[in-house]
């Protein structure tokens, strides 16, 4: 049994391992530009100008009634499409051109992370204390300032519970990219099951994995969290 | 072929897929709204201890992605084939509808029973000590009392749930179901034409309209008699305002 999963020849420890490596580099990568998506949509949608305002909210809802699965055959099938004839529009003779099933994968997963976040972060701007900004304003703070002292870190505080979530929600998302070819941990899984014919033990060391890295996340979490409060009085 | 083509003769096809999903979709959050309330229960008053395998449960399925849940179903039970079909058991788990039915089931049954149990908890305790008072037992609290509450406050959080099952139902697709998802994979094979996938989106986007409609007209029913008339409204904020 444990033979199975030792590292090198016989055993698939070291192969799963790998997998569970690019998972994290997934979710990692994600991370970023999933949180720039969203401040950027928050923005949109919270902006004055009614065509953004519009386009915030259109996001926002069309991203969360789309299976994250469509998001990413649409992104990683459609942008790889487009890619393809934008360079033979280009040039005749070019190869064509295979789309990274790791940046369809990021791209997608931030997508859907960026709607997500967006409405947590809208929330989040909105639980603000206005008497506050006004005082920035009162010591004669620039937006600029105002922002990233006063704003940025309530910001945080108020959208750090729904952040994780969402952040262990992605995390469980990446299991996807493994439909497209990327040798994320649960394509890895399957790689050795192919071999070994023992489905059972294997996919459930690969929940096992992915249940680990949530409660591992969930610990990490609450550490920020009460990080984060730490000059709150508790009521 | 151009795009409305395509539409024109696969369209029977991706309302065959619609219906597949949507009957993935009732069937798993149907069996999981009769299981879910006794769960809640136990969550809610059980002790401790008696609770552990639930929480265990409800762990699992939280902490692991639904994708991983359906394999080890519906690849796993392989590993177990001899003893399946001396249980006669087998001809069920064969069945890549069944598999992704218990996922899906088991899936949606821990987050309902989660969201219920925020319901369960929230009553008041001042009525159930009401209905106490008058007689009634245990049962007819449940039923009279804390469940008709505990499901008016749940309600929303339910609704979203059935909505995140109905997204998962197209994971269905990746173990040869033909829901939404599977058509669309299936005729994309053949034209390659991507505006298939743009009809997929709009499939799945009206399914969730039409559905937010429907909760929302069931939840302003189910409380239809704490909802403020219109002549009332104003009065109403006052006393809101006194609270504050």
């Amino acid at each position: 049994m444990f033979e199975l999963f030792s590292f090198g020849e016989n055993g698939w420890g070291d192969e799963i391992l790998d997998g569970v490596a690019i998972t994290a580099q997934l979710a990692i990568a994600t991370l970023p530009v999933g949180l720039f998506f969203g401040f950027i949509v928050a923005f949109a949608a919270m902006s004055n100008n009614k065509p953004l305002k519009a386009i915030g909210y259109g996001y926002t809802t069309l991203m969360r009634g789309l299976p994250e699965i469509l998001t990413l055959f649409v992104v990683y099938n459609g942008v790889g499409l487009l890619l393809n004839t934008i360079i033979k529009w280009w040039n005749v003779d070019a190869q064509p051109l295979d789309f990274s099933p790791f940046l369809a994968g990021v791209i997608a997963l931030a997508m859907v992370f960026g709607a997500f976040s967006a409405e947590v972060l809208r929330g989040a701007f909105n639980a603000l204390d206005e008497g506050q900004v006004e005082a920035g304003r009162a010591v004669g703070m620039s937006p600029n300032v105002i922002f990233w002292r006063i704003k940025l870190p309530q910001i945080w505080r108020f959208a750090l519970p729904g952040l994780g979530n969402l952040w262990i929600n992605m995390l469980k998302d990446t299991s996807l990219v493994s439909i497209i070819a990327l040798n994320d941990l649960m394509r890895m899984t399957k790689v050795a099951v192919a071999f070994t014919k023992q489905p059972f033990t294997f996919y459930l060391v690969a929940c096992l994995i992915y249940w680990l890295m949530s409660l591992l996340s969930e610990i990490i979490l609450a550490k920020m969290e009460h990080n984060a409060n730490r000059g709150i009085r508790r009521v | 072929m151009d795009s409305l083509e395509i539409i024109i003769k696969y369209w029977p096809k991706l309302l065959d897929g619609t219906l597949m999903t949507l009957k993935l979709t009732f069937l798993s959050v149907l069996i999981a709204a009769i299981i879910s309330p006794f769960l809640s229960l136990t969550r809610a008053n059980a002790s401790p201890i008696a609770q552990a395998p639930l929480r265990l449960y409800i762990s699992f399925i939280r902490g692991t992605p639904i994708l991983a849940q359906l394999f080890l179903v519906y690849y796993g039970s392989g590993q177990f084939r001899l003893i399946l079909q001396e249980w006669g058991l087998w001809g069920f788990f064969r069945d890549p509808f069944n598999c992704a039915l218990l996922t899906f089931v088991l899936n949606t049954t821990a987050y309902q029973t989660e969201i219920l149990r925020g319901g369960v908890m929230g009553v008041n305790r001042g009525e159930i000590e009401a209905g106490k008072a008058l007689g009634m037992n245990k049962l007819r609290i449940l039923q009279r009392i804390v469940f008709p509450h505990a499901y008016r406050i749940a309600w929303p959080a339910l609704g979203n749930e059935i909505i995140l099952m109905m997204k998962a139902s197209a994971l269905a697709s990746v173990v040869t179901i033909f829901d939404i998802l599977g058509r669309t994979r299936q005729i994309f094979s053949r034209t390659f034409d991507f505006s298939i996938y743009l009809w997929a989106a709009i499939l799945y986007l009206c399914i969730t309209a039409i559905f937010v409609l429907i909760w929302r007209q069931a939840e302003l029913r189910l409380n239809k008699h704490i909802m403020p008339s219109d002549h009332l409204i104003v009065a109403d904020d006052h006393l809101s305002a006194h609270k504050k």
